[in-house]
This record gives structure tokens, C-alpha cells and sequence, in this order.
């Protein structure tokens, strides 16, 4: 089916190949989990198998051999796959694009939604799904040419647990015995009982091991969660405070926010405070809400220098600091260094904050090249640079890998023991249990 | 650049630049009608075409990104059905404006051969694209105007799509190359090796 | 800035008045025909008349006269500012004076020219909300498609574009509460407002830029750019109906000239 050797992509405008010297064989029915750490190349790889990498976008080396009439491919973010603005025109789309005449295409609609489990007629408007229904969605739409080969990059990444589950769930049903599925995973405690093969790239070039999934039990399974790999028994290091928490720095009564309504919430100095919850519960509102950005449309959020969003924004800066849940929007700058000045940040305290969220590398790099983990780290220094006694984070830890992960979730226990505030909204679990001294669980219609 | 056919990125992108700026358009409509027309009309009312050069942008900034041939119309006219979608005071016309100014940009770059795409031939494409829009205008709306106010007219939209389109759009692809976001078209590849 | 997109609808039902269902390409031909024999003419009674039509046809496309006006409203602002501005600076101020005011100075000639102008603006920009408020961009670009022999690569990669619009108005509003957690906000400074205001949209524009990159990359993923010919799931007939409404069109727009060079 997959034959690769010595196989490499370098990115045009790139100094360094992301994949090198790859040799690599997989036969027709395989499920093979790719791993690696961070910047491995495993997307470049999984780009390079779905035949997505033209002459034009970069320089090949090696072997690449892939025998499938049609690929299927999932990505990450369900917003930048979907084409059309109904669900039945989206699975129609990839069969009109491989000439099925229309008789075919609707009974063929109908049968790959309901293997996925998709519970909505065909006129279903596709903004008007959860992140985890558009994913079962693009799945469908993968598979609807029926692939020989189905290449997932992260499928679950961006999706609040109980989406990555209906993914998941839609995996098993809908994938048949003889497709060759390759999959990229983080957290691969949920999907190793989908593969039967686990391959490790090697950050410099190459493939480091090829085998079973039972073997990630043993000393590859620690050495991996070193290199930033979710292995299952390896959670992360848990912190929790060590001093009382101190001054009450926010409090909301009787807080209604759009058409929601909230419980009455407190945030103390020296306390990190969780706040979790489904999706559409209406978290990243609250967020919004608590950090003096959205207006109350009921009832009012306290804090000792009066309601936040009355605060002009230099002084809200000051006070609290925001970390959005997509770090480019709160970039305005053209480089790393004056993305921090901003404002006025004393040169001292830019300097302290480069070195402390290792970024000095890259102070002169534009902020939207960062990759992932360092755009992360640059939002969090960005809202830390004047100093607030109060962060609120909307899902740091969002598809970062395990050592991006460990290092944000040290660094904010760090701030809070401190004495700063921290509220972080998650829907990670490991979050809850590594950081929160207290958690505020949303119902779905709070 | 031999390879003169699109691309899906290419297609893609061009229509994301020309959606996005359906949306400019539609709100500039307002603000032409609205507050430049209070603020100018009851002055001089050549003087509210200092906004125009935006209308123009696209017509200048899609072929500078995409470097194919027909980028400038397509985008123009594209953006021009957009702003029709979302409901402007010149209803179908704009297809007409946006078809003509696109055309207009589109030969500033022909006369470049589609092998130059710097400051000078955005400047070409602009003042070909605002002379062309400024024409239109006389000859729908403004026939009715004295001589000079007409002079004035033109003078003013040819200044201001030369600011905001010829050298604007010069510096906004700079500027969008230097983000990264252009790396799939050649002229994000002027960035320095990392 | 508000956007004009409402929230999204669960399901994406289309209007099935009498015109508002016909054919897309049919329904732009009409218009095309209608409003640019309009935009021909300033003889105030061809306008009256093209005006008196649209209203009379509005139900026939699923909309009250009353909700083309509502939806009509920047043409109506546009139309105010027209004659405003002709009834302080008109070139010709020949023919009975009706206003002297100060620098108001209204003539019968005046007020002749900038009613015309203000007609013929509402009667291009009303027929257009009728058409394009009850088209859905599926619909035209499949009609488009099918009737007009527009190339399927850039009728789709438009509509996939455009599905975009509604995404675009919370990104910006989030990239404009990130702004203000960033401490950057105008206050009462237009030079402020103006910087914050391009900063913003600079940040949106990249933003689209990169996701209509990856969306080009699902699209090629799922054989866009195959090279084999594309078929159509959604086949649409071109019936009588849509030649009588293009033929109706014609008719108009002769009605109006012969009005208007009677």
C-alpha cells in the first residue's frame, strides 16, 4: 500500500527538512499510529502520504510510493475543512469532485452519514454543529469515495472530550476491516486499541521504532512521555498551593452575560480556580466576562477598583491578563520583542520575560510564524508583561504536546504560589488535577 | 512565472480576499452615504471621493498576492457580487463597477507582463483603475456637476486609490508575507530563510 | 461594526414563493435586464414606474413591501444624501425658486434632478434585494454552474469562501476584545481609532488568509483539483418559468425606455 525510502520534505522558504529519511512499508488493512515529538514531521509526513505536498510548495528527496485509488483525510480544525453550507452537500461535494453521477451520490450520503452517526437531516446547516458533530461530518465526507487509505492528523485535537468520544466512537463504527488507516495522535491513551502498529519519527531524520502498541507500556513508553508524547501511565506532575489564598481580587453577583446566567464565583489571590464544563456552557463567556472585555447584561462582577469593564484598557492591562484561547488574535506586532514592549513594558522586564517563557531566540521573529507551542508561550508573557495580580487563561493547554503542557502548567502554579490569581477554563481533566486548588463545574444551560 | 493556471490555494484565497473585502465595500457604502456625505456634501463634495482608493484595494492587492492573470478582475468583480449579497445602495451596478475596475487593474499588471509586481506597477495598476472608476461616476452620478468640481473628482479618487491601492496594497503584501500567511504563493517567498 | 449576517439557522430551508424559487441565473438576468435600462434613464416617471413594479412583485418573491423597505435601508440613506447634496450644491439652479433659505437655494429644476437621481437609485438597489435576499449562495453557485458555464473551481472556491462571512464577525469581535486585554484601545482619538480599527482588520485578514489556505489543502484532499470532470448532485432544470421571468425582464426594461422617450 505505503512505500517510503529515504524520504524527505523540505517547506519552501525552510533551511531545515521537516521529514528526512524515512523508510517506512505499510501493507494494505494496517492501522498505524504515528508518533513523535513536536516539530518530527509527522503532519509533513502524513501531507507527503495524501499526495498534498506539490512540486511547487517545496523540495522532495527519497521514495514515495502509494498505491490508492482514493485517500481520505481528516485534519485538525473542522472550521477550515468544511466546503458547503449543508451537511448532505458536504459529504456530495468529494464524489462530485471524483465524477459520481447523482443517482449514486445521495444513497451514498445517506449510508456514510449513518455509519458515522450523524443524527441530522441533509439540509443541516454546518455552522449550526458542535465542533465534535462537524468532525463526524468531515469524517463522512472522507469516507464517502470509499478510501483504500485513511489519513488522520489529529482528528480529536481541537474537540472538547465528549466530541473527541463521538469522534472516536464514529472511527470504530464506520472504518471497514480493509481500509489502511494512518493516524497522528498526542493523547493516545483513547485510540491505542485502534491500531495494531505504532511508529516513532525521529526528530532528526528517520524512523526511531516500529511496534506493537503493547510495547508503550515499557521503558519506550517513558522515554517518549520525556520527549512530549501522552503515554497512558504517565501523568503529568501534579502542584497544588502551598500557601491559603489570600485577598479576593473578583466576585461576580447574580451575573448574566448574553442569555446566560451564571453562579455567583469568587477569585482569590494565590488560588488557581478552575472553571469546566460542556461545550456551549457558555465558560469562554465568563472568561470574557470576568476579564472586564464583555459587558454584564445583568447583575455585576466586583472587584475592589470597580467593575472591570468600565476600566479604560491600559488599566484593565495592569489588572488583569487575558490569554485567549487562539493566541493570534492577541498578536499586533511585528516581532516577538516589540510585541512585548507594547505599552510601554520597561526593556528590563521584556528581557526577563524572553528568557523566563524561552523566547529570546525568537525575539525578532514575526509573532503569526510562531509554531504552536511557542505562540502559546508568547500570549501568556504578552498578558503577563504589566504585571496583573489576576490571569485568566481560556484553554491553555489546548493541542499542545506533553512537555508544552508540563511547562505552561508549571509556570502557572508558579504565578499563583506567587500570590497571583489564576483562572484557567478547561476541558482537560489533567489540567484540573494538576492545577485547580478549586473548580467551578458549569451545567449545559447555566 | 510561466504557470499561469490557478491553483485551488489560489482560487481560495482570492475569493477570501474578495469576500472579506465585499464586506469593507458594503460598510464603506455607509460610510460614503452616511457621515462622508454629511461631513463633504455640504462642503465640497469631491473632497468625500478621499475615501475612494479602498474601493480600489483589491483590484491591486489580489494580483500582487496570487501573481496570475485575472486576479485583479476576479477579486474586484467577486468582491463587487458580495457587497451586492449583503445589500448596497447601487444594486447590480456595482457588477458593472467591479467588472470595469478589475479590468482596469488587471492591464496595469498586463503592461508588466505579469513579471513585475513591484511599487511602480501597483502604482500603474492604481491610477488606471482609479482614472477608469472616477469616469464611471461622472458619466452615472455626477454628470450634472460643474467642470472643475469635476477635475476636482477625478484628481482626488486617482490620489487616494494611489494611496490606499497602489502603495497600501504594496505594503499590506509586504506586510502579509512577513506573517507567514503567504508562504503558499511566491510572493510570501521574499522572507528570509528560517 | 455589526455585520449583517444573522445567526446561523439549525436548517437551511429555501424560500418557495413564486419568483424567489426560479432559477438563480434566471432571476440576475431579470434583474440585469430590469436595472440596467433603469440606470439608463432620469426621466422621473420611468423610474416611478420601475419603483411601482418592484413593490407590486416584492410578495411574489416571499417579501412585504414594508420588508424591502426595512432591508432597503442603505439605499434609502444613500437616496437621502443624493438629494441633499443636489439641494445645496446643484451646477444648474435654473427654474422657479421654491426654497431660499440662508445657502439652501431650491429651484424646480433643482428638485426635478435630484428626485431623478434619487428614484433611479432605489429603483437599481431595491429590485437587487429582492433577487439577491432570496437567492441562496448554494443555489446561485450551482445555477451558475449549470446556466452560465461558470468554471466549478471558482464557483465553489467562492462559495467556500463565502461561507467564511459569518465566521469572519466573531473573529473579529474576539480579535477586538483581545485588543483590549492587551491594553491597546482609541479611546476619544479618531488617529487611534483609525490605527486600532486597520490593526484589527489586519489581524482578520491573515487569519482568513490562513484558514482559506488550509481549506484549499481539505478541498485538494478531497479530489477538487482531480482533474477529472466534475459531476453535479444538485442538477437544476432550467424550466418555461425561468424564460418567461427573463423574458418578463426584457419587457420591463423596454417599458422603461418607452416611458421614458415617450
Amino acid at each position: 500500500m505505503i512505500t517510503l525510502e529515504g524520504y524527505g520534505w523540505r517547506h519552501a522558504g525552510r533551511r531545515a527538512w521537516a521529514v528526512r529519511g524515512v523508510d517506512l512499508r505499510i501493507e494494505r488493512g494496517e492501522r498505524v499510529l504515528l508518533l513523535g515529538p513536536s516539530g518530527a514531521g509527522k503532519s509533513t509526513l502524513l501531507h507527503a502520504l495524501g499526495g498534498l505536498l506539490p512540486d511547487d510548495s517545496g523540495e522532495a528527496e527519497g521514495v514515495r510510493k502509494v498505491d490508492a485509488e482514493h485517500v481520505g483525510i481528516v485534519f485538525q480544525d473542522p472550521q477550515s475543512q468544511l466546503v458547503m453550507s449543508r451537511a448532505g452537500d458536504e459529504v456530495a461535494f468529494g464524489l462530485e469532485n471524483i465524477g459520481w453521477s447523482a443517482d449514486r451520490v445521495w444513497p451514498r450520503v445517506d449510508e456514510v452519514l449513518h455509519q458515522v452517526g450523524f443524527g441530522y437531516e441533509r439540509d443541516r446547516a454546518t455552522a449550526a454543529l458542535s465542533g465534535g458533530e462537524q468532525q463526524r461530518l468531515v469524517l463522512a465526507g472522507a469516507l464517502a469515495p470509499r478510501p483504500e487509505l485513511l489519513l488522520l492528523d489529529e482528528p480529536t485535537a481541537n474537540l472538547d472530550p465528549a466530541g473527541a468520544a463521538l469522534v472516536r466512537r464514529a472511527l470504530r463504527d464506520a472504518v471497514d476491516a480493509d481500509t489502511t488507516v494512518v493516524l497522528i495522535e498526542h493523547r493516545i491513551a483513547e485510540v491505542l486499541d485502534l491500531v495494531t502498529r505504532v511508529v516513532v519519527l525521529e526528530p532528526g531524520g528517520g524512523v526511531r521504532d516500529d511496534v506493537p502498541p503493547h510495547l508503550l507500556a515499557g521503558p519506550l513508553g517513558a522515554e517518549l512521555a520525556a520527549a512530549g508524547v501522552w503515554v497512558p501511565g504517565h501523568p503529568a506532575p501534579a502542584h497544588h498551593a502551598a500557601n491559603p489564598p489570600g485577598d479576593t481580587l473578583l466576585s461576580t453577583h447574580d451575573l448574566r452575560v448574553r442569555h446566560l446566567s451564571y453562579p455567583d464565583v469568587t477569585v482569590r489571590a494565590g488560588e488557581a480556580l478552575a472553571v469546566t464544563g460542556p461545550n456551549g456552557c457558555g465558560k469562554s463567556t465568563l472568561a470574557l466576562a470576568l476579564g472586564g472585555l464583555l459587558k454584564p447584561a445583568g447583575g455585576e462582577v466586583r472587584s475592589p477598583d470597580g467593575p472591570p469593564h468600565r476600566w479604560r484598557a491600559r488599566a484593565l492591562a495592569g489588572r488583569i491578563g487575558s490569554v485567549f484561547q487562539n493566541p493570534e488574535q492577541q498578536f499586533v506586532a511585528a516581532t516577538v520583542r516589540e510585541e512585548l514592549a507594547l505599552g510601554g513594558t520597561p526593556a528590563g522586564r521584556v528581557d526577563e520575560l524572553l528568557t523566563r517563557l524561552r523566547l529570546d531566540r525568537l525575539a525578532g521573529a514575526n509573532p503569526f510564524t510562531l509554531s504552536g507551542g511557542e505562540a502559546r508561550r508568547l500570549s501568556v508573557a504578552t498578558a503577563l508583561a504589566a504585571r496583573p495580580r489576576l490571569l485568566i487563561l481560556d484553554e491553555p493547554t489546548f493541542g499542545q504536546d506533553r512537555r508544552t503542557w508540563i511547562e505552561l502548567v508549571d509556570m502557572l502554579a508558579a504565578l499563583r504560589d506567587d500570590g497571583h490569581g489564576v483562572v484557567t477554563v478547561t476541558h482537560d481533566p489533567d489540567v484540573v488535577a494538576a492545577l485547580a486548588d478549586r473548580t467551578l463545574e458549569l451545567g449545559p444551560t447555566s | 512565472m510561466t504557470n499561469y493556471r490557478w491553483r485551488t490555494v489560489d482560487i481560495v484565497v482570492a475569493s477570501i480576499l474578495a469576500v472579506a473585502f465585499g464586506v469593507v465595500f458594503w460598510a464603506w457604502g455607509l460610510l460614503w452615504n452616511g457621515p462622508a456625505g454629511a461631513i463633504f456634501g455640504s462642503t465640497f463634495p469631491p473632497a468625500a471621493a478621499a475615501i475612494y482608493g479602498v474601493w480600489l484595494l483589491p483590484a491591486v492587492l489580489a494580483p500582487l498576492i496570487i501573481r496570475k492573470p485575472g486576479a485583479a478582475i476576479y477579486t474586484e468583480l467577486v468582491a463587487a457580487i458580495v457587497s451586492a449579497l449583503l445589500g448596497t445602495s447601487w444594486g447590480i451596478s456595482v457588477l458593472w463597477y467591479g467588472l470595469a475596475q478589475g479590468a482596469a487593474g488587471e492591464l496595469g499588471f498586463l503592461l508588466g507582463g505579469y513579471r513585475r509586481w513591484n511599487l511602480g506597477q501597483s502604482l500603474v495598476a492604481a491610477t488606471f483603475a482609479g482614472a477608469t472608476a472616477a469616469g464611471l461616476d461622472l458619466f452615472y452620478y455626477y454628470g450634472d456637476w460643474q467642470f472643475s468640481w469635476k477635475i476636482a473628482y477625478v484628481a482626488i479618487v486617482v490620489a487616494s486609490t494611489l494611496l490606499f491601492a497602489g502603495v497600501g496594497g504594496h505594503f499590506l503584501t509586504k506586510a502579509l508575507a512577513g506573517t507567514g500567511a503567504l508562504d503558499r504563493f511566491p510572493s510570501g517567498r521574499s522572507r528570509d530563510l528560517v | 461594526m455589526t455585520l449583517p449576517t444573522a445567526a446561523p439557522r439549525a436548517s437551511l430551508q429555501r424560500s418557495d414563493a413564486l419568483l424567489a424559487r426560479r432559477t438563480p441565473v434566471a432571476k440576475i438576468v431579470f434583474l440585469a435586464l430590469f436595472t440596467t435600462s433603469a440606470l439608463f434613464t432620469r426621466d422621473v416617471a420611468a423610474l416611478g414606474f420601475a419603483l411601482v413594479v418592484t413593490f407590486a412583485v416584492a410578495p411574489l418573491f416571499g417579501i412585504t413591501p414594508w420588508g424591502l423597505l426595512r432591508r432597503g435601508w442603505p439605499a434609502l440613506l444613500g437616496a437621502a444624501t443624493v438629494v441633499l447634496s443636489l439641494a445645496l450644491f446643484a451646477a444648474d439652479r435654473s427654474g422657479t425658486v421654491l426654497v431660499d433659505f440662508g445657502p439652501i437655494v431650491i429651484t424646480s429644476t433643482v428638485l426635478g434632478n435630484a428626485l431623478s437621481l434619487a428614484l433611479r437609485l432605489l429603483a437599481i438597489a431595491l429590485p437587487s434585494i429582492l433577487v439577491f435576499s432570496t437567492t441562496d449562495p448554494t443555489d446561485l453557485a450551482d445555477s451558475l454552474i449549470q446556466h452560465a458555464r461558470v468554471s466549478p473551481r471558482f464557483a465553489i472556491g467562492a462559495l467556500a469562501a463565502f461561507r467564511l462571512v459569518g465566521l469572519l464577525g466573531d473573529e473579529w469581535r474576539m480579535i477586538a476584545m483581545a485588543r483590549r486585554a492587551r491594553g491597546i484601545d482609541a479611546g476619544r482619538n479618531p488617529v487611534r481609532w483609525f490605527t486600532l480599527f486597520a490593526s484589527t482588520a489586519f489581524g482578520l485578514l491573515v487569519g482568513a488568509i490562513r484558514r482559506g489556505t488550509r481549506l484549499a489543502v481539505a478541498m485538494d484532499a478531497r479530489g477538487f483539483d482531480s482533474g477529472l470532470p466534475r459531476t453535479v448532485a444538485r442538477p437544476m432544470p432550467w424550466r418555461p418559468a425561468d424564460w418567461l421571468l427573463v423574458a418578463a425582464g426584457a419587457l420591463l426594461a423596454a417599458a422603461i425606455q418607452l416611458i421614458a422617450h415617450r
